[in-house]
């Protein structure tokens, strides 16, 4: 069987963006896909994050 | 972007996937985001993103920085007026765009659908929905913002006052059977405590109160984050509030609540906050369904508990709150464990699908004058509203070498970095400037944009007019103006000084160091052999294992024996893994994609050479000094219990009574930190004794009971079959005494106010899970810190959890923190991705603005080499033909990160950092 040298990413939140980045560093074609129309998900809905205060952007 | 999954065919490997893409009614290609649509659109409807709590038009973007910034219209408000089609410029509106289907083929697929908030208006005691000054966290989150609908302003949504009171009520959703959600959601106590305290830093005199029932604050530094929001005056009362009741008049919200010691207490509150739990998404089961996954009782996805990630489909994994709530470090963990779990079985076909950007010429700018392009960006309103952008152009342009000005909506934008490649070849300009926002996340893209015209990327400079301006002068518009100018004119003064810069590049030794032999260490060989690179690993006791060799059980009933039994196989079998048994790494030099190690053995020292190194050394037992342990053979540690179970020594199964204490040697000023799995440990274990003797008599002693996520529900199974749990207070912790053979256990319960006396047969402790001493030692090797108790420092607590802050060395388990094995299993695998995306390089890439010595200047003062925190420069001692004996500061360029530690503290000038030389950095100062 042809092993195909892509993967897909369902959600585009921070563990989609995550994961992708992490593949397509490595060589796989990505396949990010979310329902909405951009990504983030619920970490965009968010102010800041602890410890460092970072704004969650 | 705006597309579902219809259907999945196919198998591990090759599977054919179906996507509907759903139409924007824009066209993506034509679309530059510039809002114009937006402002124009005469519907208004409650903005989802905003929680209703703001309308926005049909026509929108979820959040101003939404990626990609491409508008959509909502069709279901849409009226179809043609408005926006008449005002785009870029006649991007298409009505009649369709939906459409695309067939795409892949190897694998992950699934990181995500949560849904649990709906609190459900549970109508609290009043969110009825009462207007009860909001959910969310909807907190999006008040706390300073691009919310209320721009980062704490006030009651009745009368727009500032509140005094604000409380937040824990567990809303989580920990409630009759809700039919029994477990834990793992992330709202920090949550609540975080917004708690940036509330307070909105608002000074605010008084937050916390009600709750254990303080879930487990992770790396979570405690002393606590702590902290205490003494800064966030109030903690452990109490479960059962509802909320309203004054009419005023709106203000009343909670009835009762204390431990069985006082009730009615308080007034101006605002109320409810901490929702984490649900499955509504669309979970149709997920389920289309990927032919199975989801647990909650309709999470289900995954094994030492196999985690994955799903009951080959091929298929689940991470992030869509396999079970979490927060985001653990998020962020499982994605990049997810990355090399999902790409392992692709390994061969690594690279086949992915497009190499074709090199461009390089522009030779020698000998040139400089001609200077100002690009200033308007930022949205971020700039423009507070800036006069029109008037800093106006001013720009009288600079001299500046030869070209322009003025964009978004200077980042991809089809302004088209038109900036355009202008640099057209106006042949040789330096960049762009003047908007920060270079902390900006520059790497204008680089690129220059880069991509043949211009080297270090004869770009930024000003930030952002962060620096407007952000910090919103009410003073003509200052503020001033002030922009000066950056830029700073900026464009450096700009002229600013000379190519070279990145050095060297080849990647495609090979893995991995410090440990325990479960993370195993499971991170494994990954990376599967990955196709070769891997050494070194443990310094005769046989692989680690601490997983002293755990028996598991709450899913699964047999860690059997799991490591498999582990040292595979480990063993494996042709690409070397095992080095009994042996220690002596020596490490090298840097990144170049590392060459000395590990000493029994047979003698062995040199490997390798690119990466992934340290797993683990964790050690806190051998408790308090509570006779080590005195007397009925007390025990945990771990100790579990073996004697496992044994099923009689004496153990047999016995009557148990007394357990938590946080033993933790929580203490000693080891001031949680150690994550001692309340599940203490409550395995007493499902595991109640098991062999149903009759057995079993006390748990604790400070907070931390079983979170799922394993909540094995908290109230051991409550259900008997288990006895009394708290007790850090100031007064339970005492042991041995009388006339016996043990006797003195605790206070907290309810009837009474100290309790327990004669116990068996005492057991949490011992705390304290980092090896000489982990320092390893640290020092490596040139990597340790955090404030010894464990080793990642380089982000939440973006890069995995990884030091130099490059090429990664964490997994014990070393970083305590946790559970599935916790490790999944860290081993994310320090594996994050290896595996240097090792897959060809060569290593090091940035130009690094520190060039002069030796001419340079007295070997060895002051740079004390102050540099990345071992990047040392004194090097060189004997000439002569005889003569030349010191000099020499730098190593991969591990130099440019700080300029170095520059500030040379006494004779002779190092400093290229692109940020002296005379670079005088002339800002010189320009402003």
């Amino acid at each position: 069987m042809n092993k195909v040298g892509a993967v897909l990413v369902v959600g585009g939140g921070i563990g989609g963006m995550q994961a992708a980045l992490d593949l397509a560093d490595s060589g796989f074609l990505v396949y990010l896909l979310d329902r909405k129309p951009g990504i983030g998900g619920m970490m965009a809905q968010l102010d800041k994050t602890f410890p460092t205060n970072d704004c969650a952007m | 972007m705006n597309c579902d999954v219809e259907s999945v065919t196919g198998g591990e490997g090759d599977f054919t996937v179906r996507i509907r893409k759903r139409p924007r009614y824009i066209d993506p290609a034509k679309c530059t985001g510039c809002a114009v649509c937006f402002t124009h659109c005469p519907i208004e409807t409650p903005d989802a993103y905003n929680l209703g709590m703001d309308v926005v038009p049909a026509v929108s973007i979820n959040y101003q920085q939404q990626v990609p910034r491409i508008f959509t219209i909502d069709r279901d408000i849409c009226l179809g007026c043609g408005l926006c089609f008449e005002v785009c410029e870029a006649r991007a509106v298409d009505y009649l765009q369709k939906e459409e289907s695309e067939d795409i083929k892949v190897g694998s697929i992950i699934i990181s659908a995500g949560s849904e908030l649990f709906a609190s208006d459900t549970k109508s005691e609290f009043g969110h929905g009825r009462f207007k000054n009860v909001l959910s966290c969310l909807e907190f989150e999006r008040m706390l913002s300073a691009s919310g609908p209320y721009r980062g302003l704490v006030l009651r949504p009745s009368d727009g006052r500032e509140p005094r009171k604000l409380a937040f009520i824990q567990c809303v959703g989580s920990r409630d059977a009759r809700a039919g959600k029994d477990y834990c959601s793992a992330a709202c106590c920090m949550y609540a405590v975080k917004e708690a305290v940036i509330a307070k830093e909105h608002l000074h005199d605010l008084q937050p109160t916390i009600f709750f029932m254990d303080m879930r604050s487990f992770g790396k530094d979570f405690d002393k984050y606590v702590d902290r929001a205490k003494e800064g005056g966030v109030r903690f009362v452990r109490s479960r509030v059962s509802n909320v009741e309203e004054n009419l008049h005023t709106n203000t919200l009343i909670i009835k609540y009762e204390t431990e010691d069985g006082a009730f207490h009615t308080e007034e509150f101006d605002m109320v906050v409810l901490s929702a739990g984490l649900s499955a998404p509504q669309t979970a089961e149709e997920l389920s369904k289309i990927f032919g996954i199975e989801l647990t009782e909650f309709k999470f996805a289900k995954t094994k508990e030492l196999e985690p990630l994955v799903t009951t489909h080959p091929g298929i994994y689940a991470i992030g709150t869509f396999q079970g709530p979490k927060d985001i470090p653990e998020t962020v963990t499982q994605s990049s464990a997810a990355a090399s779990l999902s790409s392992a079985a692709l390994a061969e076909a690594r690279g086949t699908l992915i497009t190499k950007p074709v090199p461009v010429e390089p522009i030779d700018t020698r000998g040139q004058a400089p001609r200077i392009g100002v690009f200033i960006c308007h930022c949205g309103i971020n700039i423009a509203g507070y800036v006069d952008v029109a008037q800093v152009e106006e001013y720009v342009k009288s600079l001299p070498d500046v030869v070209y000005t322009e003025r964009n909506l978004f200077t980042c934008s991809q089809d302004t970095q088209e038109k900036m490649k355009q202008v640099i070849k057209e106006k042949g300009l040789n330096r960049v400037v762009v003047a908007s926002c920060t270079p902390r996340t900006h520059e790497p893209l204008f680089q690129e944009t220059c880069e991509g015209a043949g211009l080297n990327s270090y004869l770009f400079e930024m000003a930030n007019i952002r962060d620096q301006c407007s952000w910090v002068h919103m009410t003073q518009r003509k200052e503020a103006t001033e002030k922009a100018k000066s950056l830029v004119r700073m900026a464009v003064n450096k700009a002229r000084r600013l000379q190519p810069l070279e990145r050095l590049r060297f080849p990647v030794t495609k090979k893995a160091l991995v410090i440990g032999g325990g479960l993370a260490g195993m499971t991170a060989a494994i990954g990376t052999a599967n990955q196709g690179f070769d891997v050494c690993l070194v443990e310094r006791e005769k046989e692989l294992g680690g601490h997983l060799r002293h755990i028996h059980f598991t709450l899913s009933g699964e047999n860690p024996q059997e799991f490591l039994k498999n582990l040292q196989y595979q480990v063993t079998q494996n042709e690409k893994i070397t095992t080095l048994l009994s042996s220690r790494v002596k020596k490490i030099d090298g840097f990144v994609g170049n590392y060459k190690t000395t590990i000493e053995t029994p047979k003698g020292d062995v040199e490997f050479d390798h690119g990466v190194i992934i340290v797993a050394t683990g964790a050690k037992e806190y051998k408790p000094t308090e509570y006779l342990y080590g005195k007397d053979p009925r007390v025990l540690t945990q771990s100790e219990l579990e073996q004697k179970l496992a044994n099923s020594e009689k004496d153990v199964t047999n016995a009557n009574t148990f007394v357990m204490i938590q946080c033993v040697g933790s929580r203490n000023d000693e080891h001031p930190y949680c150690c994550r799995f001692c309340c599940t440990q203490a409550v395995k274990n007493a499902l595991e004794i109640i098991k062999r003797n149903p009759r057995a008599n079993i006390y748990v002693l604790y400070r907070d009971i931390r079983t979170y996520g799922m394993r909540e529900l094995a908290f109230r199974e051991a409550r259900e079959k008997g288990v006895i749990f009394l708290r007790y207070e850090q100031e007064e912790p339970p005492s042991l005494e041995g009388k006339n053979g016996k043990l006797f256990v003195s605790a206070k319960d907290p309810i009837i106010g009474e100290k309790l006396r327990i004669p116990a047969d068996y005492v057991v402790l949490a011992a705390a899970t304290v980092p090896y001493e000489d982990s320092a030692e390893l640290a020092r090797m490596l040139k990597v810190p340790l955090n404030e108790d010894g464990f080793y420092l990642e380089a982000h607590m939440k973006l890069r959890p995995v990884d030091f802050s130099t490059d090429g060395i990664f964490m997994a388990g014990l070393c970083h923190f305590p946790k559970f094995m599935e916790e490790s299993v999944i860290q081993a695998n994310a320090a594996v991705a994050r290896a595996c995306t240097i090792l897959t390089l060809e060569e290593i890439e090091v940035p130009g603005t690094i520190a060039e010595v002069n030796r001419a200047k340079c007295s070997a003062c060895g002051f740079c080499e004390l102050v540099c925190p990345s071992a990047a420069v040392k004194v090097k001692e060189e004997v000439d033909r002569r005889g003569n004996i030349l010191r000099y500061a020499e730098v190593t360029a991969a591990l130099c990160k440019g700080c300029g530690s170095c520059a500030a503290s040379c006494r004779s000038g002779a190092i400093d950092i290229k692109g940020f030389d002296n005379s670079q950095v005088m002339s800002l100062i010189e320009a402003f």
